[in-house]
């Protein structure tokens, strides 16, 4: 997945309102990507726009190559599956339910699921480990549970890309660590791309394989390790009330 | 995931009350004829009493069927709606739909007196009164997809419904406050609703309708589904929204048009009947739950209209106010008991 002079943001009638422009990453697969920055600095806007929820301001994203553009509905569906910050219509589903809906893309008209489909949504529950959770329904479970199931359900997808949107928000330290590691799994083992936005820079540095931070002066993108050394962390916040120690890879409140 | 057999289970428990209701449907009213002889009548014999014969071929029976293509047109029109719009307390009345015929039956009956000088107006009957109707609802449909189409939001589209809603009542209104007692008499009949009166040619039509309605919906079972988990994710998962969008919106709009045409408004089947069925079934898949509503619609619109034949006296009640009567605390009590309602 590869993005070109990105420019993302919002058409009204009258106006462009570019949230986050000249956005510049390519990514391979196997990947584990964060994109960190600021309130506000379009963490959300960007990957929205990458899983083409919503259209871009200008410049391409490509995927294998191709321009997203090109991409049909339904071939997109096969290619990218995304976990969004908004909350799914229905809870009154069970999480074996949600899971196999996963398989849409794939099943036909009526949505029979055939062996391949059972088996990639059991594997889905396996790895993300909702074994003992699947006949439960949505509005039982705890936001870190149905966070996994949403996880599972874009894993049963079976896509070469998976976005999500802030995946760790309104977890507890445990839960955000559990699904960054399942991100990190996914992402080495099955080989798929994974990007994800996170306010956990700390925890990002520790387990991303590349980083994308967004800053109003310039976007960096590397690995961690490469951009503690462009001191690009150090920018992202006030000096005189956060700092970034190079060392331990960690923020300091200052007082 | 329920298994399977719980299901076909399930189905075969429900095919055998719906055909025990139309028993009791067809055997029950002011004349009531038994439970035997009706099935003996209906399965090709020929009856002793002739009278009985003839009350059950050119009466009861078609209005047993009305109730049941009302029954599941409605509740299959509720089940597409609470879905599409993400609202457990969506139904066929809230996009105005059956305002829009209400408006145009009102139309037919009252406008005769507003304008005199336009001769159409003169003639109302039953047929005219369906055409009306029909008419009516369907501009409200019209303007509502228009609306649609610039709106991507649902939650604003059904407010917009809501809105178009109280416009036609409230034309409604004037047209009754000028009009004189007799239109309003014929106008408020007809808003009782009724399953009665229907002929075997306007059953064949209602039936087509159904029939177009259901193909409709059962092409549009995957992306419901899909639906279920909001319009961002559908489109995720390959849903061409415009396209499933539209299809919901038209199987909406002619099953609730057609049948408050032809049945006048009916209230609360379209509502309760999808919650009903989702307790019984414990699932969310439209695979199972499109059949199960027509066939839990058709039961509880024959059992609503059994109960308004008042059996074994002469008068007939409204039957919009038996399926209020029965259905608003069917609807408490799902509140109540659950707390929350989900759809």
């Amino acid at each position: 997945m590869e993005a070109c002079q990105l420019t993302v943001g919002y058409r009204t009638k009258k106006a462009r309102n570019s949230v986050a422009s000249n956005i510049n990453f390519a990514l391979g697969q196997g990947e584990l990507m964060a994109i960190v920055g600021v309130n506000g600095a379009g963490k959300s806007t960007l990957l929205r726009t990458l899983g083409k929820v919503q259209p871009q301001l200008s410049g391409e994203v490509f995927l294998n190559g191709k321009n997203l553009a090109n991409y049909s509905p339904m071939a997109l569906a096969a290619e990218i599956s995304v976990v969004l910050t908004e909350p799914i219509a229905s809870k009154n589903m069970t999480v074996e339910e949600l899971v196999a809906l996963g398989r849409q893309p794939y099943t036909n008209w009526v949505g029979t699921l055939n062996d391949d489909d059972k088996s990639k949504i059991k594997t889905a529950i396996w790895m993300l480990e909702l074994e003992a959770l699947q006949h439960k329904k949505c509005y039982e479970l705890s936001d870190g549970q149905l966070q996994r199931a949403m996880i599972a359900r874009a894993l049963a997808q079976d896509t070469a890309v998976i976005l999500l949107d802030e995946p760790t928000t309104h977890l507890d330290l445990y839960h955000k660590v559990q699904i960054l590691k399942v991100l990190k799994s996914i992402a080495h083992e099955t080989k798929k791309t994974v990007v994800f936005t996170s306010h956990e820079i700390e925890m990002a540095i520790q387990i991303c394989d590349t980083m994308l931070l967004l800053d109003p002066t310039a976007h960096t993108f590397g690995p961690p390790c490469k951009l503690i050394e462009q001191r690009a962390f150090e920018r992202l916040f006030p000096a005189d009330t956060v700092s970034f120690d190079a060392k331990t890879g960690s923020f300091k409140i200052e007082k | 995931m329920g298994s399977a057999n719980t299901y076909r289970l399930n189905f075969i428990l429900l095919f055998v009350a719906l055909l025990l209701c139309t028993g009791i449907n067809i055997s029950l009213g002011s004349v009531s004829i038994p439970l035997e002889e009706t099935f003996t009548s209906l399965f090709g014999g020929t009856l002793e009493n002739t009278s009985w014969d003839y009350i059950l071929w050119n009466y009861r029976i078609p209005k047993a069927f009305t109730a049941i293509l009302v029954g599941s047109g409605l509740a299959l029109s509720g089940l597409l709606m609470q879905t599409l719009f993400r609202n457990p307390l969506a139904g066929p009345f809230v996009l105005g739909i059956s305002s829009g015929a209400s408006l145009g039956a009102a139309l037919l009956i009252m406008g005769a007196s507003l304008f005199s000088g336009l001769s159409i107006f003169s003639f109302v009957n039953d047929v005219s009164l369906a055409i009306a109707a029909s008419i009516g609802s369907f501009l409200v449909l019209m303007a509502v997809m228009v609306v649609a189409s610039r709106v991507k939001d649902t939650m604003t589209l059904l407010i917009i419904g809501l809105m178009f809603g109280s416009i036609t009542a409230a034309i409604v209104s004037v047209l009754s406050y000028f009009t004189d007692a007799e239109k309003l008499q014929q106008y408020i009949y007809w808003s009782f609703g009724s399953v009665g009166n229907l002929s075997w040619s306007q059953l064949s039509l209602l039936l087509g309708i159904i029939f177009i309605g259901t193909i409709l919906s059962l092409v549009s079972a995957k992306s419901l589904n899909a639906l279920l988990l909001g319009e961002n994710y559908a489109q995720s998962l390959g849903v061409n929204l415009k396209k499933s969008r539209f299809y919901i919106i038209i199987a909406t709009g002619i099953l609730a048009g057609g049948i408050t045409a032809f049945a006048g408004p009916i209230a609360f089947i379209g509502l309760a009947v999808p919650h009903l069925t989702r307790q019984i079934f414990n699932t969310t898949d439209h695979r199972i739950l499109l059949p199960a509503v027509l066939i839990y619609g058709a039961i509880l619109m024959l059992l609503c209209d059994t109960v308004a034949q008042l059996p074994g006296s002469a008068n007939v009640l409204p039957i919009n106010a038996i399926t209020s009567i029965l259905g608003a605390p069917v609807v408490i009590w799902l509140l109540v008991r659950k707390r929350k309602m989900v759809f």
